[in-house]
């Protein structure tokens, strides 16, 4: 059957040649232009188009916003024990594996140690591709954590978020930490120490009714998805089709949720002249 | 897939069993029907323990939301007197799928609030089948508000399928009112008494439940998301939700284990249905146990003691630093 010698096709051409094309270009999921990958990261991963924000990894993010992009990580090894020992279709400690594995991260979030604007900070980055930036007991207690150390040095604190809400897999045990993180931001706020959420897409569900409503400014990026129900859900229950841009930072500003939508370009001016207003140098 | 009505079929069949064991008893005595009475005792005995000791997570999920099943303003009117109640957010609206109000427990001056269903189809949709919008949790932390600044308990009960996915419920910002009350409760300086009666369901029963003690109903449910939902994401069939129940591990059981309630409340034999007034006087005298140990915690203490009883919860991960080699 063979046309040709099998030991003459290198081994590894499909592969690169898909890397290549995939590599070096990528198509905008807003204009449908295609855009050199070089430009989008040179862009901070916003398409030069027409604007639209691409998603951003959590370790990509962090050096995005910290001075020079210097930042130690702190609580870096925490990792989900599976505590319900959760199976559905597959079991959550293969869904770790698999998320640990293609992130390098143990869980989805990040907390980094840095000066922002020359300001001792800390920030910490959600990581979507980590079982959709869930919320489990580990991302609940290194948000606890960096609040009490953010009280004990009184520098400020900073979330992006990008979720899907709490983990599912961890069933009640992820719902608390809702309750457990909103306690401590209780704590911050006594303790007046400044706390800004930035909300990207998308931010939905556990994530929003918690931490990320509850900054002393919350801002967003532009386009972002951010609800507490899913749109998919809102539509099967009302069994109509949900108004354009309904849920999307445009439509939060709108209603008075959110204090600004702020251009991934402008993030860090903003938060540096935020903190600038909240504490003294 | 085992039927919801499975429950109601196996009380029904008990029900045929003591039919026959009074027709039996009728009957002339002997030795051959006596024996014939014990052996059916027995098999009642049997067949109610593994009906109501043995229930699956799912028949507790149908208990919880039994239609007859007591709601906040059966359990008001049977523990607490003198109820007043409180209505509107003054921000938007009264949302009527939660009551509030101050009443009298015990001598005592108190708030009481919870979600409220409906019975009837008329009053499920004037109580929006007691799924919140979000005014029903601004009120909420309204009255909490006035009862700390009285210095006065609160009592909450938490029966609540979900938060509401409707477009005006996300328009006026549910979440942000979810998230608010969480922190407004967890630094509220009274005493919080919180307890699931039916279903803790996810965020909307969250938003009233950050207490300084939380009791669960023996046959209610605390869970992050419904079995139906769960299951329409992981298993992307509803028709999973039987599955989705106890994958969840949403019992009283369940919670207690967990370390995420403290104390569980024995339902009537058959759940709180079957004898409402039962129900509440064991309610009543958990609720009472409550309040006096908490009065005896000095204010600063409490919402220390509140918080670090949240912090707590969910220890359940390790530092892989300590035994795996680094990844990068
Ligand atoms: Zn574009």
């Amino acid at each position: 059957m063979a046309w040709f010698k099998k030991e003459k096709t290198p081994i590894v051409s499909v592969e690169q040649k898909h890397v290549k094309t995939e590599g070096l270009w990528t198509k905008c999921a807003s204009c449908k232009q295609i855009i050199w990958k070089k430009d989008l990261a040179a862009n901070l991963n916003v398409c030069p188009k027409c604007n639209f924000h691409f998603k951003v990894g959590a370790r990509e993010r962090l050096e995005m916003l910290f001075d020079e992009g210097a930042y130690f990580e702190l609580d870096a090894d925490f990792a989900s024990n599976d505590p319900l020992h959760f199976s559905d279709t597959k079991s959550y400690r293969a869904r770790l594996k698999e998320a640990q594995k293609a992130t390098g991260l143990k869980d989805a979030i990040i907390t980094g140690d840095g000066k922002l604007g020359g300001r001792p900070t800390l920030i910490q980055a959600m990581e979507y591709r980590f079982i959709g930036g869930s919320m489990g007991a580990v991302v609940g207690e290194k948000i606890c954590r960096a609040i009490e150390l953010c009280i004990v040095r009184r520098s400020p604190l900073i979330i992006v978020s990008v979720s899907g809400g709490a983990r599912m897999m961890e069933g009640a045990i992820s719902l608390m930490q809702l309750a457990k993180i909103s306690a401590g931001l209780g704590r911050l706020d006594d303790a007046k120490v400044p706390f800004i959420s930035v909300l990207t897409d998308p931010t939905t569900g556990g994530v929003t009714a918690s931490f990320a409503m509850l900054g002393d400014v919350n801002i967003a990026e532009p386009g972002a998805l951010i609800g507490f129900a899913g749109p998919r859900v809102i539509e099967q229950t009302i069994r109509q089709k949900l108004p354009a841009g309904f849920q999307r930072s445009e439509f939060l500003l709108d209603h008075g949720m959110l204090d600004a939508i702020v251009h991934r370009k402008e993030l860090r001016p903003f938060l540096i002249q935020s903190l600038n207003f909240m504490q003294a140098a | 897939m085992a039927d919801p009505k499975d429950i109601y079929e196996q009380r029904e069949s008990v029900e045929d069993l003591e039919r026959q064991l009074t027709e039996i008893k009728k009957l002339s005595p002997g030795d051959e029907s006596e024996r014939e009475i014990a052996l059916l005792q027995a098999r009642i005995d049997r067949v109610k323990r593994e009906v109501y000791s043995k229930l699956t997570p799912w028949q507790k999920v149908q208990l919880a939301r039994h239609p007859k099943r007591p709601y906040t303003l059966d359990y008001i009117q049977d523990i607490f007197t003198d109820f007043i109640e409180l209505h509107g957010d003054r921000r938007f609206a009264d949302d009527h799928a939660v009551v509030c109000g101050m009443a009298n427990f015990h001598g005592q001056p108190v708030m009481v609030l919870g979600q409220q269903k409906g019975r009837d189809t008329k009053q499920k949709i004037f109580r929006n089948f007691g799924q919140p919008k979000p005014e029903g949790y601004r009120k909420a932390l309204r009255v909490m508000k006035i009862a700390e600044k009285f210095g006065r308990p609160i009592f909450c009960f938490v029966d609540v399928q979900g938060a509401y996915p409707g477009i005006d419920a996300e328009e006026r910002g549910q979440a942000e009112a979810i998230a608010h009350n969480l922190r407004e409760m967890s630094r509220l300086r009274v005493p919080i008494v919180v307890t699931i009666t039916g279903e803790g369901g996810s965020g909307g029963a969250l938003a009233i439940a950050v207490g300084d003690v939380v009791n669960m109903l023996e046959y209610s449910v605390y869970s992050v998301i419904s079995p139906e939902g769960c299951a329409s994401i992981m298993w992307r069939d509803a028709a999973h939700a039987e599955t989705a129940a106890s994958a969840l591990r949403l019992t009283a059981d369940d919670l207690k284990e967990l370390g995420l309630i403290d104390t569980i409340i024995p339902e009537p034999e058959g759940g709180a249905h079957n004898n409402p007034k039962q129900m509440s006087e064991s309610l009543d005298k958990q609720l009472q146990k409550d309040l006096e140990m908490l009065k005896r915690v000095p204010v600063d203490q409490l919402t220390d003691r509140r918080y670090e009883k949240f912090r707590r919860m969910g220890q359940f991960f390790e530092d892989a630093s300590a035994h795996s080699a680094q990844s990068s």
